[in-house]
């Protein structure tokens, strides 16, 4: 009992075992799940065809199935490595192409949206009238659906002759200003006043006062606005790819998949994209730490 | 000898105020802060303002920074408006509390003002240097605030204050956070620098004590509305310790400031 316990504590107090043991539930609820959805159509193939079937059958089958509801993870797995591993990644089969047609025009939409969530910011935090004309359209910005005005966008854009990267960076770029603006102004606006008076007793100019005191204390609230506003621009790039009949994306990708009722090939794209933007807030936060490593701050 | 060649160049009027007064408009009734103010502070004093908390001495430190505007009443603080003073870089100002960057080390702390008055950083590097130790922090340059103690936080500020040798020093209960022991220590070390840097010092406080030992000029305020009413002047010797304290000397003035407290509190209520 006690060497039970103590073999639990262990298990749960590191952070692998935790992570595995969530890892195993998911993987053994989808398994479970996959028999679940996929068994009405197969009893009622079994029934047609007069079989008799087992449970186990019904498991071994629901797993393996050409087009299932849902596919098992090893069948995703499969197709993951059918797609990243086995194929040129130049084809237009391989998930690497793909992901790297939705990462470049999400990149490009983070980085816009990084720029113009900081211009706004400044505009708001400097100019009054900015201040109280601004923020409601930003928010109201928000609250339209963006799959509503993604194909708004794509379709405006290409009629007057922009295509390609730019119209699909524009919808990342919609998603990611928010979060920066929102925390921008919040942070530019964090320095307590006795520094701003300290500031005003050197007799500094605006500029000064900006670049030496609120830009660095801005810096925390940039980096939690920006790890939002990247694992957005990803969702932003995949929306865009969606309605333009895109050639190559996560989202082309996507749609091709429930087309042709390739449900494998949904779910490796959807863990596909999961997996980027994960990395990518993991980046954005190793960032974080070098710059506050750079500022000596306690993290 | 020493005594009569600083009070010859002591006798320049730095700080004129006459007829101040100052009003918040707030939202429910003005707040009178500052009323009938006259004061005037020669080159070379340490003076202190005493008074209890809310009694303006704060606001009228600020006035005196240009941090805060006075609503009438003629002030000019080196022959000059408070507002070109304060482009003239003729203060360092010192907060109750050490009002250090956190992402700046000590060294960059002091570096501050150098910069934003566009020193070279070769002068950055030397004044930082020199004020620093006059501090007694000299190996602390790389450290960062939240790597020090409070007294050594506010020496810093001190130091950082005092980098680019503006003519007056203006404290706002800098050490009012601070324990006694700490306290009594940056109190000489307050001293021994103006002695060593001739600068006036205007300085805030509410302690009585600390009041009496360290200036030369103590102006008493009382509360709503803030005004002054009392100014003590006292004449120990400028390199005196905490010896003093004992003095009869010292009791007595520490007497007269107390009665001018409560003469000021019964007034108010």
């Amino acid at each position: 009992m006690m060497e039970a316990n103590r073999i639990f504590n262990n298990l749960i107090s590191g952070s692998v075992g935790p992570v595995m043991i969530l890892v195993t539930i998911i993987i053994m609820v989808w398994y479970a799940g996959a028999v679940y959805l996929n068994s009405s159509f197969l009893i009622d193939r079994y029934e047609k065809n007069n079989v008799n079937w087992s449970f186990s059958e019904l498991a071994s089958d629901s797993w393996s199935m050409e087009r299932p509801v849902l596919p098992s993870p090893h069948q995703v797995a499969k197709e993951l490595k059918r797609t990243i591993w086995d194929k040129k990644i130049t084809s237009k089969h391989s998930l690497v192409f793909h992901s790297r047609v939705t990462l470049s025009s999400a990149m490009l939409g983070f980085v816009m949206g990084t720029f113009l969530g900081i211009g706004l910011s400044v505009g708001i935090v400097y100019v009054s009238a900015l201040d109280r004309t601004l923020m409601p359209w930003i928010i109201a910005s928000q609250t339209i659906p963006i799959l509503a005005i993604a194909p708004m966008i794509i379709v405006v854009l290409g009629s007057i002759g922009i295509v390609g990267l730019f119209p699909k960076a524009t919808i990342s770029t919609y998603l990611c200003f928010f979060p920066v603006v929102v925390g921008m102004v919040k942070g530019l606006r964090s320095p307590d006043k006795i520094l701003l008076d300290l500031m005003n007793s050197y007799s500094a100019s605006k500029a000064q006062v900006f670049w030496k005191l609120r830009i660095p204390a801005s810096m925390p609230f940039l980096f939690a606005s920006l790890k939002i506003a990247i694992a957005l621009s990803i969702v932003g790039a995949i929306v865009a790819e969606l309605p333009a009949g895109a050639q190559g994306g996560l989202g082309a990708r996507l749609l091709s998949g429930s087309y042709y009722g390739q449900t494998s090939l949904i779910w490796a794209a959807l863990i596909t994209a999961s997996v980027i933007s994960a990395t990518l807030v993991s980046v954005v936060g190793r960032m974080e730490r070098l710059i506050n490593n750079r500022m000596g701050l306690q993290t | 000898m020493n005594e009569s060649s600083s009070s010859k160049a002591s006798q320049s009027t730095i700080i004129d105020i006459s007829n101040l007064y100052l009003t918040f408009e707030t939202q429910t009734e003005p707040v009178h802060a500052l009323s009938d103010v006259n004061l005037q502070v020669n080159s070379g004093d340490f003076l202190s303002f005493i008074g209890p908390s809310g009694c303006g001495k704060t606001t009228l430190l600020r006035v005196i920074a240009d941090l805060e505007k006075p609503t009438s009443g003629t002030i000019s603080v080196e022959g000059q408006s408070p507002h070109e003073a304060r482009l003239n870089r003729s203060y360092g100002y010192v907060f109750q509390t050490p009002a250090l960057l956190p992402w700046r080390n000590v060294e960059s702390n002091i570096h501050l003002p150098l910069e934003v008055s566009g020193y070279s950083k070769h002068e950055q590097k030397k004044l930082s240097q020199h004020y620093l130790s006059l501090v007694g922090l000299s190996g602390f340059e790389k450290k960062y605030p939240w790597q020090l103690s409070g007294g050594m936080q506010q020496r810093v500020s001190i130091a950082r204050a005092l980098s680019f040798d503006p003519g007056m020093l203006l404290m706002d209960e800098p050490f009012g956070a601070l324990d006694e022991i700490t306290r009594d220590r940056l109190n000489e070390e307050l001293l021994r620098l103006w002695q060593e840097t001739q600068k006036t010092v205007v300085f805030v406080t509410h302690s009585i004590p600390e009041a009496v030992f360290l200036s030369n000029k103590i102006v008493v305020m009382s509360d709503r509305p803030g005004k002054i009413i009392d100014i003590i002047e006292t004449n120990f010797p400028k390199d005196r310790t905490f010896d003093i304290r004992e003095t009869p000397e010292f009791l007595e003035a520490s007497q007269r400031v107390r009665e001018a407290l409560k003469e000021g509190h019964n007034d108010g209520s």
